[in-house]
């Protein structure tokens, strides 16, 4: 009934609808496997259930918290509401200091320990978190 | 008084846009030739930025506070040469440089391209001024440089100590002419797609434009990557983060719209593709300085920043994505023939499937970097996307790209017979045995990477061989083709190969594994101009008692006063030892990571050989004719 050529005009818009559809699943399939949260130590407070995956913590680190051991590193983060504790061992950016904003990567272990694996450098000194902006501005 | 004449200067290179405007409409209606008025004041508005530009830097070199830029970004002890740097490396300094490059390249375009029809010459600077007014007025309203402040303070504030580093000093600009080199090329694939001129000539005469700026663009990546590598401290060059993405986005959309070209050059073909990646570079190119400079990302590289400016950008982004899709669906003739006319087996057809390939690693890109900001408008949910995501979905289709990218060159235009050739297949046998026999050497059992491997090395060693046996027409691709494929090995072995320790010590103290020692032996002080640099000094002793020795640094500057770590590498042919030490607040003890990073200097290497292709070919008269 149609030509050769229609035929394979109709196969080619065919095999390219299929390859887009494809990627496209494959590309929102697998982000939802490797996506990390952020979460503020208010919003984990008030978890439901305890995450399992990793997320991210951001906040203030909290003065005189910072606690160091050969292999580990202690300090508390806090958003001025709620405060949550974190174990560490690795690298410690230079930024990282009393007082100062920080975003740790990791697990949680409890409502009150966070086990981070990450601690991220950010390049500003007056880098702060969004929810301890927002926190701040709130006050 | 530099930042007053700057300012002036600033209103003066607006007016000459509309001048430029005027003339540009009045000559466009005309029967006469192309009107050299128009060129003097495209000389005048260059003119105008650059003095603008220098009134910005003498204004930083003298340490002139009452103006805002400056104050905020420097600092009357800092080296003359950050000084300097300092011009572009802050939001407002860095869209100048935009500008200076917008209307540099506006002015090398109307010289260079003398041969070409009055109309297309015209309609392309009607474009480009387009562009050009939008930022002259960005700069003024939303990100004036020369702001002034009174009463002047006395010290400025100082510049991010980490932006204080050669290789960051001229990162920018060698990026923006990446960058803004794709202006040029988008306003004139527009003014063709007008005038329906999208041709095999014109593609010759763009070709040198899409490579100029696709050189630059490589060159700025490879430079940023270089500078995260040793200046970050986190001895790796590239993390999948925003704003490393959105310099890839563009490259990736000029590699395609370079191949593509090609094709049109030699087969008329694809003109609808060149149209759209031309758009699509530009676009991304404006999204990336417009995404690093807004903080909207949510980046490690965030730099504290005012979202504002972004609502401007955004709107004059749309406007410029509208008139190109206007002009793209109303004047640009799609062409008659169409894919029938490829053959399955033939040189476009595989550069057309490696462009299939790069669209989807540009999307897999731009998903990533976008989805986490769409996320948050929509639930306000905060969420990072990390590399086991890119991993994940661009590695498996490295593999057929590699094996197209090495195979495409060995077939003929039109149409290539299936004469399968006994060299190639031994070259692959040759891969896949090697490849096998390290992947088991090396106790990883992981398939991919052996896969992988494989093609890599078939494509290293098919582009090695056409060195000595090719005709030289088609040399720069083969260095291209062959630097990727080092790329793509060194990436490989270094991510399979590098160990790291990290650990606290204390002054004095040793760690002790199975492999090394590490012995913390004495730390020392150094005073400079603008900071205090603490130096340790580390004695190294592997399982083979071999001893190296270290001296990672801790600076304390002054102003801001922030304490950056110097990593210290002990760079050979085969492998990078990378020692940082970091400052624990308020305690006795020092972070240590020491990292053992083999083949980095080649991943930098295979990356000057891909440029280096590129470059060649700019200097070459014709492609392969």
């Amino acid at each position: 009934m149609y030509g050769s050529k229609v035929k394979l005009r109709i196969f080619f818009v065919l095999l390219i609808l299929v390859v887009l559809s494809l990627s496209v699943f494959l590309i929102l399939k697998s982000l939802e496997d490797n996506v990390v949260y952020f979460k503020s130590p208010t919003e984990i407070k008030t978890l439901g259930e305890i995450e399992k995956n990793k997320i991210r913590i951001g906040g203030m680190v909290k003065k005189n918290s910072i606690f160091v051991e050969e292999k580990k590193l202690k300090f508390i983060v806090t958003d001025f509401k709620n405060e949550i504790n974190v174990t560490y061992s690795g690298v410690i950016p230079n930024l990282f200091a009393e007082g100062k904003g920080v975003v740790a990567e990791g697990y949680l272990k409890d409502r009150n320990v966070f086990l981070a694996t990450k601690i991220l450098a950010k390049h500003d000194e007056n880098y702060m978190p969004p929810e301890v902006k927002a926190a701040i501005e709130e006050k | 008084m530099a930042s007053l004449i700057g300012l002036y200067s600033l209103f003066f290179g607006l007016c000459s846009s509309f001048l430029i405007i005027f003339f540009s409409i009045k000559n466009f209606r005309n029967f006469l030739n192309f009107d050299s008025k128009i060129l003097s004041l495209t000389f005048l508005q260059f003119f105008f930025v650059v003095v603008s530009f220098l009134g910005l830097i003498i204004s930083f070199i003298n340490s002139d506070f009452s103006n805002e830029t400056v104050y905020n970004h420097s600092h009357t002890t800092k080296p003359l040469f950050y000084k300097i740097s300092g011009t572009w490396g802050n939001h407002e300094g860095s869209l100048l440089l935009w500008l200076l490059v917008l209307t540099l390249f506006l002015f090398l375009f109307l010289l260079k391209s003398k041969e070409q029809s009055k109309k297309y010459r015209i309609l392309t600077l009607f474009f480009q001024q387009i562009i050009i007014i939008g930022f002259f007025i960005f700069l003024l309203k939303t990100s004036n440089p020369f702001s002034y402040i009174f009463p002047t303070p006395a010290e400025g504030l100082g510049l991010n100590p980490i932006l204080q580093d050669p290789a960051l000093a001229i990162h920018p600009p060698i990026l923006y002419l990446g960058y803004v080199g794709s202006s040029i090329i988008f306003s004139s694939t527009l003014a063709a797609a007008t005038l329906n001129k999208i041709n095999k000539e014109w593609a010759t005469h763009i070709k040198k434009w899409v490579l100029l700026s696709w050189v630059f663009l490589t060159l700025g990546i490879l430079l940023g990557s270089i500078w995260a590598y040793y200046e970050l401290g986190w001895g790796g060059f590239w993390f999948w983060d925003p704003v490393e993405n959105v310099s890839l986005m563009p490259w990736l959309a000029l590699t395609t719209l370079l191949h593509c070209l090609l094709v049109l050059e030699k087969r008329f073909l694809l003109t609808s593709w060149v149209v759209i990646l031309s758009i699509s570079t530009f676009t991304l190119s404006m999204c990336g300085t417009f995404l690093v400079r807004s903080g909207i990302l949510n980046s490690v590289h965030t730099f504290a920043n005012d979202p504002e400016r972004g609502l401007f950008i955004l709107i004059f982004l749309f406007s410029l994505i509208f008139l190109s899709l206007f002009i793209f669906f109303f004047f640009h003739k799609f062409e008659n023939k169409n894919m029938n006319q490829l053959f399955w087996l033939s040189k476009e057809t595989s550069i057309l499937i490696n462009n299939w390939f790069m669209m989807y690693f540009l999307t897999v890109v731009l998903i990533g970097t976008i989805y986490p900001i769409f996320l948050e408008v929509i639930s306000s949910e905060k969420i990072s996307v990390g590399p086991p995501f890119y991993h994940k979905l661009i590695i498996p289709f490295l593999i057929p790209f590699l094996f197209m990218m090495a195979i495409g060159p060995k077939l003929k235009w039109i149409k290539s017979d299936m004469l399968i050739k006994k060299r190639l297949i031994v070259l692959f046998l040759i891969s896949f045995l090697l490849s096998f026999l390290l992947v088991i050497k090396l106790n990883k059992d992981i398939l991919i990477n052996s896969i992988l491997l494989t093609f890599a090395f078939y494509l290293f060693f098919v582009s090695l061989r056409d060195f000595f046996i090719k005709k030289k027409l088609s040399l720069p691709q083969n260095f291209a083709h062959f630097g990727f494929s080092l790329l793509i090995l060194s990436i490989l072995f270094n991510n399979i190969l590098s160990k790291e320790i990290i650990t606290n010590l204390k002054v004095g103290e040793i760690y002790k594994s199975e492999k090394f020692e590490i012995n913390f032996e004495n730390i020392g002080q150094v005073e400079k101009k603008n900071f205090k640099e603490i130096i340790g000094k580390f004695i190294i002793k592997d399982s083979e008692d071999n001893i190296e020795i270290l001296n990672p640094g801790l600076r304390i500057y002054n102003q801001p006063n922030i304490v950056t770590s110097e990593a210290d590498i002990k760079v050979n042919l085969f492998e990078d030892k990378f020692m940082t030490m970091n400052y624990v607040p308020n305690q006795d003890y020092f972070n240590i990571r020491y990292q053992i990073k083999p083949f980095m200097i080649w991943i930098w290497f295979s990356v000057l050989l891909i440029t280096f292709g590129g470059i060649m070919s700019v200097f070459k008269k014709r492609y392969e004719n």
